[in-house]
């Protein structure tokens, strides 16, 4: 089904001016501006001389301002983000501003930091993506209205003043942006265009900026792809093969067929699909219907069975290396102590509360709209199209909101993209099909967090200095096999298994991170955070370790030898500081620390727990200090390491999923236990002041959580937790 | 079937046993009560049942027969303006799928307990799952919208 590289797959998509226009227009409004603007290219906005009316701001003679945005919002806020950045130089009527997703246009919406030319949401990427692209759209859309407005007045450009969606006059003339936009959106696009200085900012930096669509996602007026109500649109759940691996042989559907409200039972290329009138339907028709499944090569080991095979593994050494400097080995044999530690972390499920889910409809004129979370919309556009048989042209994507993701809805091999469009293929393209995974599908069709084993091993030298570290890590590569791989996979190292270890901050004189990467037919995909959900961990837990080894202060421990790292520093010492980590801690109260950097943003967190009648952690209270850059959205930065904490915390806490001779045991939130309020603690967030440019915040507050909370665990018991999650049997 | 629903008689001919998460959705329209577990586990379906918070997904149209029923799409009155008023000065919701149910399950709390404790909160909101984990701006907004309802 796929293209075996990147390169090919962008080969195969060229977007073009029509598909962008085909999309564009269908998006809702007949009173598209800028759209019908004539050229034949398609700039990005980044550079000068793009016409931002094409492609990123339409304005309607209503005034309502629409920002077409290239990257999709599962919660993280980015929508806003991006709102923000166009705002803070159009100056629009706020009120009047929203985001819809654009696509089908790589020049304007290629994810910049991973080289632009794929358009994507991903590694807590989208506002250093935006930062200068909607800046820069927002501040030509604004010269283009005053422009506009000085020859419709014949007044000079320099009189006019632009402010809150209306253009004035000293004369007494004023007209709204909406007025003016077509006249606007037609004009030369002038090739220098100053943008603010920060100084100037009203919006960026806001402390008080309220989210824009905080107001429908408090009255249940915001749509996501399960709302979704076109006409004749049908509901079908699947029943994907029981193991990794298996594929179907044979299936019976007569009995499902017979029942009510049961349109048709269908085969599709990942299992069968049950099409029905609407979910309760189709629900209890796939109980009746019978499927075969060729197994022989499908995953039949359970998950203590995996564990051995991965602990040996770990034990031979890593078959390729990461990073190698100095001469490890020497400085093991010269060490005064050397320190050995393993770790094992769990398969995770991403589990959005809104599972997985698509539509497709075929329309008269022969262009396929895919509704979805649509996180990698080329690759998504360029799927659809070949499953239905079509050019990627004539696919019109409909990027919804997503009720969260956590990586789980850029899938690189659009699972569900391939679903949704076979289904409604399979039935004849008759009506508009929704496929909608139940709570158990999503728990059990895979794509988890790859489960790893880390065996560490530290050397110190009579002074208690560290002068080695080895780590080997064992675990399934996310990128091998995939579109993914000629990026990301180097000398048979994939980045993501290794990244929070193989550029791990500490001044480590011998280091070596070796890898061995297993396979499994289990598939596995970015989880917030990615590798450094297991590195960071690891890594953190493994230095206040030695720390205590040594008779040092974790925070003075670890400040000593991250001299070279001041952002690093920074935030561990902010976060020390606002916690009072040299305070003493109330009575039967515990503090740890962690500190890490991932996505180019640098985190640190005091954790403060007591233990409960069961030996495992109350978390308290947690103080977050973070370093993104600039901060856009202040607010935002504070969600996002809010949400970030708890949603960590209740993975190491609780969270994993096993297998029993190759099935998948967790099916629902019983068995996949994952943070509740009553375990959420008290968040404080500080935000270090930054002139650099942004860098991300949706993953980044995930990774210092536990080894905070696990190092704060020790100083309570003792003890050092190292197979996750804490509630695992065998670790009390 | 008759119930009452968001204030309204409303006649359903669907099969007794079916949820009415699935009836609200998909035969009557209303979206805005969600599906994220269908066993009761997460909260995302919170309905009022006369005035309590219960789960769509775990009761049946027979359960519902004769009740009356609110969903998130017709809460009203002072407890659910200041409830969502206050979810949206505080900015709660990240990506909002679950806060259909949070906020319906907070106007049933604030309706029966005018000043929640945070044990209180545990109690009401401990089976409304939040995989944003918005739940530190949840109880601040609860606590919030508790005392603007004391002035």
């Amino acid at each position: 089904m796929h293209d075996s590289s990147l390169a090919s797959l962008a080969r195969d998509l060229r977007p073009s001016r029509r598909s962008f226009l085909v999309g564009a227009t269908a998006l809702g409004s007949s009173l598209v501006v800028g759209f019908s603007v004539k050229s034949d290219v398609s700039p990005d906005a980044t550079k000068p001389g793009a016409n931002p009316f094409v492609g990123y701001v339409q304005i309607a003679p209503d005034d309502t301002v629409t920002i077409y945005s290239s990257q999709m919002d599962m919660g993280q806020g980015i929508y806003h983000g991006i709102a923000t950045l166009v705002q803070e130089e159009l100056d629009a009527d706020w009120a009047k501003v929203s985001v819809v997703g654009g696509f089908g246009n790589t020049a304007l919406y290629g994810n910049i930091p991973f080289g632009g030319k794929i358009q994507m949401t991903g590694g807590s990427s989208g506002t250093a993506s935006s930062w200068e692209r909607y800046r820069r759209a927002g501040a030509t859309a604004r010269a283009m209205l005053i422009a506009a407005a000085a020859e419709r007045w014949n007044v000079p450009v320099g009189e006019i003043k632009a402010e809150n969606g209306v253009l004035s006059h000293a004369s007494g003339k004023s007209a709204t942006y909406g007025a003016l936009a077509t006249s606007a959106a037609s004009g030369p696009v002038p090739t220098s265009v100053a943008l603010k200085e920060p100084n100037e900012w009203k919006y960026i930096g806001n402390q008080a900026l309220p989210r824009y669509d905080s107001r429908p996602k408090s009255n249940g007026r915001q749509q996501y792809t399960i709302d979704l109500r076109e006409p004749g649109m049908l509901t079908a759940v699947m029943i994907h093969p029981p193991l990794f691996g298996a594929t179907l042989k044979s299936f019976d559907g007569s009995k499902a067929k017979a029942m009510k409200g049961v349109v048709d039972v269908v085969a599709t290329p990942r299992g069968v699909a049950v099409v029905a009138t609407g979910m309760w339907e189709a629900m209890k028709a796939r109980e009746a219907v019978t499927v075969e499944w060729e197994d022989t090569k499908a995953e039949k080991r359970g998950s203590s069975e995996i564990a051995a095979d991965y602990r040996a593994a770990a034990e031979k050494g890593g078959e390729v290396v990461a990073v190698n400097y100095g001469d490890v080995d020497a400085a093991f044999a010269k060490a005064a102590k050397v320190i050995e530690a393993r770790y094992e972390f769990p398969y995770l499920a991403h589990a959005p509360l809104e599972p997985i889910n698509a539509a497709a409809r075929m329309n008269p004129d022969g262009t396929l709209e895919v509704w979805g979370g649509h996180q990698m919309p080329d690759l998504y556009q360029a799927v659809a199209a070949k499953v239905a048989g079509i050019t990627p042209d004539k696919v019109i994507l409909r990027i919804m909101k997503t009720g969260g993701g956590f990586g789980r809805r850029a899938s690189v091999d659009s699972d569900i993209i391939v679903e949704a469009v076979a289904t409604a293929k399979a039935i004849g393209w008759k009506v508009p099909v929704k496929v909608q995974w139940t709570r158990e599908d999503d728990m059990r069709a895979g794509r988890y967090r790859p489960a790893f084993i880390h065996k560490m091993r530290a050397g110190l030298d009579e002074n208690g200095h560290l002068i080695a570290l080895r780590d080997t890590l064992v675990g399934q590569s996310i990128s091998k096999g995939t579109v993914m791989e000629a990026g990301l996979v180097k000398n048979g190292v994939d980045v993501l298994s290794v990244e929070g270890m193989s550029n791990q901050p500490y001044a480590i004189p011998n280091l070596r991170v070796d890898l061995t990467t297993t396979t499994s037919p289990v598939s596995v995909l970015w989880w917030r955070s990615v590798g450094s959900t297991h590195t960071a961990y690891a890594l953190e837990t493994f230095i206040d370790e030695i720390a205590h080894a040594v008779g040092k202060d974790p925070v003075e421990f670890r400040l000593a030898i991250l001299k070279d790292k001041p952002r690093h520093a920074a935030v561990l010492l902010l976060a020390a500081e606002k916690a009072g980590w040299n305070t003493p801690t109330p009575a039967g109260r515990f503090r740890g620390v962690a500190v890490a950097e991932s996505f180019h943003s640098y985190v640190a967190q005091v954790a403060e727990i007591s233990v409960d009648n069961n030996g495992l952690p109350k978390v308290h209270r947690v103080v977050c200090a973070v370093d993104c850059g600039m901060a856009v959205n202040p607010d935002q930065v504070r969600a996002q390491m809010e949400g970030g904490i708890g949603f960590g915390l209740g993975a190491i806490m609780k969270s994993q999923i096993t297998l029993d001779k190759g099935q998948i045991v967790q099916g629902n939130f019983d068995g996949y236990d994952v943070l509740r309020i009553n375990e959420m603690p008290s968040v404080e967030v500080h935000i270090v002041k930054s002139s650099a440019p942004p860098t991300g915040v949706g993953e980044p507050g995930v990774p210092p959580i536990g080894p905070a909370v696990a190092n704060a665990m020790f100083k309570a018991t003792g003890r050092r937790i190292r197979i996750l999650p804490f509630a695992n049997s065998e670790n009390s | 079937m008759r119930m009452t629903l968001n204030g309204q008689t409303t006649d359903l001919d669907v099969d007794a046993d079916k949820p009415l998460l699935w009836a609200l959705r998909d035969d009557l329209g209303l979206v805005g009560t969600k599906y994220g577990c269908g066993q009761a586990l997460c909260g995302a379906c919170t309905v009022l049942i006369d005035g309590h918070p219960a789960r769509a997904c775990q009761t049946t149209i027979a359960d519902a027969a004769g009740r009356n029923i609110v969903t998130i799409e017709g809460v009203s009155g002072k407890v659910a303006d200041v409830v969502q008023t206050t979810w949206t000065k505080l900015d709660v919701p990240q990506c909002g799928y679950c806060q259909s149910g949070q906020v319906v399950a907070t106007i049933a709390l604030l309706t029966a307990n005018r000043k929640p404790t945070d044990s209180d909160i545990d109690d009401a909101l401990s089976g409304n799952l939040c995989r944003c984990s918005t739940y530190h701006r949840i109880r601040a907004a609860v606590h919030e919208a508790a005392q603007l309802l004391e002035t």
